[in-house]
């Protein structure tokens, strides 16, 4: 008989094992960078450029030098004397650290001071004279590409326009053939608009150089410390042994914890200059304005249809507002990320995409926000054309998914833009959705409701996106292949500690990646300690974001924890007195396969590798993965929102929304559905309420949290979520697929398209995010498209 | 906070003020520059660094602690005004052998992913239910809209509140 542990029990795979890390947090005994205080440790703030496009005539910084406790005011002239006054970007561009020439954005960072307290460093900016010469300014790509524009990056040799890049993906030819042949097009025209990952707590670090033994610490704020280790290396031109990034607890990431900002720059080059740790914490405002946004991408698109619903072809050209320095943290090869991702989950056979990428007078950035690099852009854009053309052919929204959905036999499968997917039950998933959605009687209380002035509407959303960058022909930063890492020691008494080179920020690694070792040796999950984001200890890897971690890191843990029972096995036979070869595995002991009941446990190899290990075997149990992931995962997702609209006031309330995700093998279920819930309440404050614009003057309108609103638990909806269908990621080891974005991601076009349902009578194509009820409303009394641009300056 | 300046003229016109509070049931007198903020008294001087601050403009409610009982966001409150007043920060919520109902709650119900905002919604919380044993979700929702979690889409937020009601009352 069996004596195989119970999976669930020891919380391996498909235990909604509680979290560990919550042990700390429930108690407010997180470890983040502000709560970091070191012996002699002084305070930096920084100055901001209070406009947006302006030659800097003078810097006059006396009056803050004699402040008493100021230690340091730093100024970009300052900085170029030891060339730290621009940095590279992970686009292969520069960004200023602190502006010499220009300011470019509004927020950019002018001058910094260092101080004994962080009062003190305040009053000393606000001390600090700067005189500008203001400049004409750009806020959306129309103007940045409008004849005579103003150059903003004239800093750059050879740059006369602001064009960044453009680029073509796809089948140029065989589009316009399809479209020739088409008995229709149905076109739209839409801006994703600019929005703020916006985690609660800011970014910061805390730079300590230690002239004795010249070894630079820094704990920041980042999902990727070992990137930023490297970047530091080659930035500050140290050797890459003596510097130390550790990322402690983190409070929230979504994509804006990844790119280096002039702030930790600063605070390293103060540490260094002072020897003296130097803290930076960023306030709500500096966030906002000055790190990573997302999206701000103008679509323009078109799809040739076969009278009878049959996507022919796709067409899109995109226009991306990339703000002052092209410092999109992606690490594909692509121009526009994974734009090209869009229309995966449909059999279509000819798409062709021009892409444009602009430079305007607004922050840089371009974060993956809880997505992989554009993903979220395309699958909006995607599920908005699917939605429109649905309209333009009188065809039902679910059929039309239906029918030209990628049938499960198909794979793997060729997108239109040549992505290789491998998996999906599509057709069951949404059967799934609608049917707890209650499709059809929904449909019959819809007209009856709207006989009766009652406007409600359903949307719909359907994808599958590309999660877990790489593999490393395709994905790199700067040169670094985008694989990830493991390291598992089993320690004698069989307990196990593992690291990985990803950096959690709220997923839960701590309690998950335990959970894949106790899958793979059978130690249960509360016998082995996770530990992340320390480049002194933890193996070099890639980092959090795009929905790596699982499966990237979570991949490699299961490789390297394969190599350790391998191990193990050796040392059973051995403890057994058989051969290698008669000894079989079941979760949490060896056993000899003609006797069953003689075995050996995990436990007892592990004290063997230490204590009585055979003849000429290295001593010790543990081992280490590097894991290049053969293809991305592709989860698929089935998201369906009932709205009614206030026809008097253009307000829109959520009456149902259903999640069913595919996400493959669920590590922990309980930790999944957190996930999905977080990302589709990004999703509804997307649609909703969330946004950054811009004034005229280039002035940011959602520089705080009274302007930038985030939904909160009075707003926010229920969700109910479903997990019925369950196809396995053929190439991940365990079979699992990323999920912490799917949400995020497919979730806004369900609930703009349920919206746009709802007021479909108006023939209105287009209101863009988020629905305000005033764009709502200009809609239904105007009948026209709403357009979410930033304003023009005009000369009245 | 105590901070060494170099002796120079402008020293000595730097303003203190003495108070005297109860935080966490300990009685504590403090010398404070009257712009201090309670945040940072709590943070910095008191070294109680689970209150975290987010916004600096009242909205996140990461900072919220309860002053007299009272929820209040703590980065926007002078730490002269606590001056005889009681505070309870997150510290303060367990005992050395137990936790709070609410800290258990958010653990089972799964309500938190970085923790960041978790303290501020405990705190919240915690007032809730001390004047409303027996809240409906609705209630709930409404006492924690003063603050913001950007991880967990509030719904086991408000699932941990309810857990929490109910061990309290049984």
């Amino acid at each position: 008989m069996s004596q195989a542990l119970d999976e669930i029990k020891i919380g391996g795979l498909g235990a909604s094992r509680k979290r560990v890390e919550d042990n700390r947090f429930i108690r407010g005994k997180g470890n983040y960078v502000d709560d970091i205080v070191l012996p002699g440790m002084l305070h930096m703030e920084i100055l901001r450029s209070p406009l947006a496009h302006a030659r800097i005539v003078s810097i006059d910084a006396s009056k803050a030098w004699e402040i008493p406790g100021v230690h340091l005011v730093m100024t970009g002239e300052m900085m170029a004397t030891r060339n730290l006054a621009w940095m590279p970007t992970l686009s292969y561009d520069t960004q200023a650290v602190l502006a010499t020439d220009k300011v470019r954005f509004q927020g950019q960072e002018v001058a910094c001071v260092i101080a004994d307290d962080p009062y003190i460093a305040k009053d000393a900016c606000e001390a600090i004279d700067v005189t500008y010469e203001a400049l004409p300014v750009i806020v959306s790509p129309a103007q940045a590409l409008a004849p005579g524009a103003t150059v903003i990056r004239d800093d750059k040799e050879n740059q006369n326009d602001n064009v960044i890049f453009h680029w073509e993906v796809g089948d140029a030819e065989g589009t316009s053939r399809a479209f020739a042949e088409a008995d229709m097009v149905s076109r739209l025209q839409l801006h994703y608009p600019r929005s703020h990952p916006s985690p609660i707590e800011c970014c910061g670090s805390i730079a300590d150089f230690n002239r004795a033994t010249e070894k630079l610490t820094v704990y920041m704020t980042t999902q990727a410390p070992h990137i930023i280790r490297a970047a530091v290396a080659l930035v500050a031109e140290l050797p890459e042994q003596m510097i130390r990034i550790i990322s402690p607890d983190i409070g929230g990431g979504f994509g804006n914890k990844v790119p280096v900002y002039p702030g930790y720059v600063c605070s390293i080059l103060a540490s260094i200059l002072l020897e003296r740790p130097v803290k930076w914490i960023e306030d709500k405002t500096g966030n906002l304005i000055s790190t990573g946004f997302a999206r701000d991408v103008y679509l323009d698109g078109e799809m040739a249809l076969r009278r009878d619903g049959k996507i022919l072809a796709i067409r899109m050209h995109t226009d991306s507002d990339h703000g002052a320095f092209f410092s999109d943290a992606q690490p594909s090869k692509f121009k526009i990320g994974l734009m090209h991702s869009a229309f995966a989950c449909y059999d279509i056979p000819y798409a062709h995409m021009i892409s444009r990428g602009t430079y305007t007078n607004k922050a840089p950035g371009g974060v993956a926000y809880r997505c992989s690099f554009r993903v979220t852009e395309a699958m909006f854009f995607q599920e908005r054309m699917v939605q429109a053309a649905a309209v333009d052919l009188g065809m039902d929204q679910a059929e039309f998914r239906r029918m030209n959905f990628v049938r499960d036999d198909d794979f793997p499968h060729r997108t239109p833009f040549g992505f290789l997917t491998d998996s999906g039950q599509y057709g069951a998933c949404l059967d799934v959705g609608l049917k707890a959605v209650g499709y059809d009687n929904f449909l019959q209380q819809q007209e009856e409701a709207r006989s009766r002035g009652r406007l409600l509407g359903i949307g719909i959303s359907t994808m599958t996106e590309p999660l877990g960058a790489g593999n490393s022909r395709e994905y790199d930063i700067l040169g670094i292949k985008m694989f990830d890492s493991a390291e598992i020691r089993v320690h004698m008494t069989g307990k196990a500690m593992v690291r990985t080179g990803a950096r959690g920020q709220g997923q839960g690694h701590e309690t998950t990646w335990a959970q894949i070792v106790s899958h793979e040796l059978g130690l249960p999950a509360d016998d082995i300690t996770v530990e992340e984001g320390d480049t002194d200890t933890a193996p070099f890897g890639m980092g959090t974001y795009a929905s790596r971690s699982t499966p990237v890191a979570g991949a490699a843990i299961a490789m390297a924890a394969r190599k350790i029972r391998a191990k193990a096995r050796r040392l059973a036979a051995h403890l057994l007195e058989v051969s290698e070869e008669d000894v079989e595995w079941e979760l949490g002991r060896f056993y000899v396969r003609s006797a069953p009941d003689r075995g050996v446990t995990i436990q007892e190899c592990a004290m063997a590798a230490y204590s009585n290990m055979p003849d000429g075997m290295e001593p010790g149990l543990q081992n280490q993965s590097f894991y290049d992931p053969p293809n991305l995962t592709w989860p698929f997702a089935c998201y369906i929102v009932t709205v009614e609209v206030d026809p008097e006031t253009g307000v829109w309330d959520v009456t149902n929304m259903v999640a069913v995700d595919d996400c493959g093998v669920r590590i922990n279920p309980m930790i999944v559905e957190g996930q999905i819930m977080g990302g589709l309440t990004e999703a509804y404050a997307m649609a909703n309420m969330q946004f950054i614009t811009f004034d005229a003057e280039g002035n940011c309108v959602g520089s705080n949290y009274m302007d930038y609103l985030l939904p909160t638990a009075w707003e926010t909806p229920g969700f109910e979520l479903h997990s019925e269908i369950m196809t396995e990621c053929p190439h991940h080891p365990i079979g699992a697929k990323g999920i912490g974005e799917c949400a995020a991601v497919g979730g806004p076009a369900a609930f703009v398209n349920a919206v746009m349902d709802a007021i479909s009578y108006t023939g209105v194509r287009n209101v863009d995010m988020p629905m305000l009820p005033d764009r709502v409303w200009e809609a239904m009394k105007y009948r026209r498209d709403v357009s979410g641009a930033p304003p023009v300056l005009t000369d009245e | 906070m105590t901070i060494v300046y170099d002796d120079e003229p402008d020293a000595d016109e730097i303003p203190v003020r003495r108070i005297r509070f109860t935080i966490n049931g300990a009685k504590k007198v403090a010398e404070v520059e009257p712009r201090l903020l309670l945040a940072h008294l709590i943070r910095q001087g008191l070294k109680l660094t689970g209150t975290h601050t987010g916004c600096d403009t009242t909205n996140c409610g990461a900072c919220t602690v309860l002053v007299d009982g009272k929820p209040v966001k703590s980065c926007t409150m002078l730490a002269v005004q606590v001056d005889g007043h009681e505070i309870t920060t997150v510290e303060g919520l367990a005992t050395a052998s137990e936790l709070h109902p609410l800290q258990e709650g958010f653990k089972e119900e799964h309500g938190l992913q970085c923790g960041f905002c978790t303290p501020g919604m405990m705190l919240a919380a915690k007032a809730l239910l001390d004047h409303n044993p027996d809240p409906t979700e609705e209630d709930v929702r409404w006492a924690l809209s003063g603050n913001l979690c950007r991880c967990t889409g509030y719904q086991n937020i408000v699932k941990s509140v309810l857990w929490a009601a109910e061990k309290l009352r049984s």
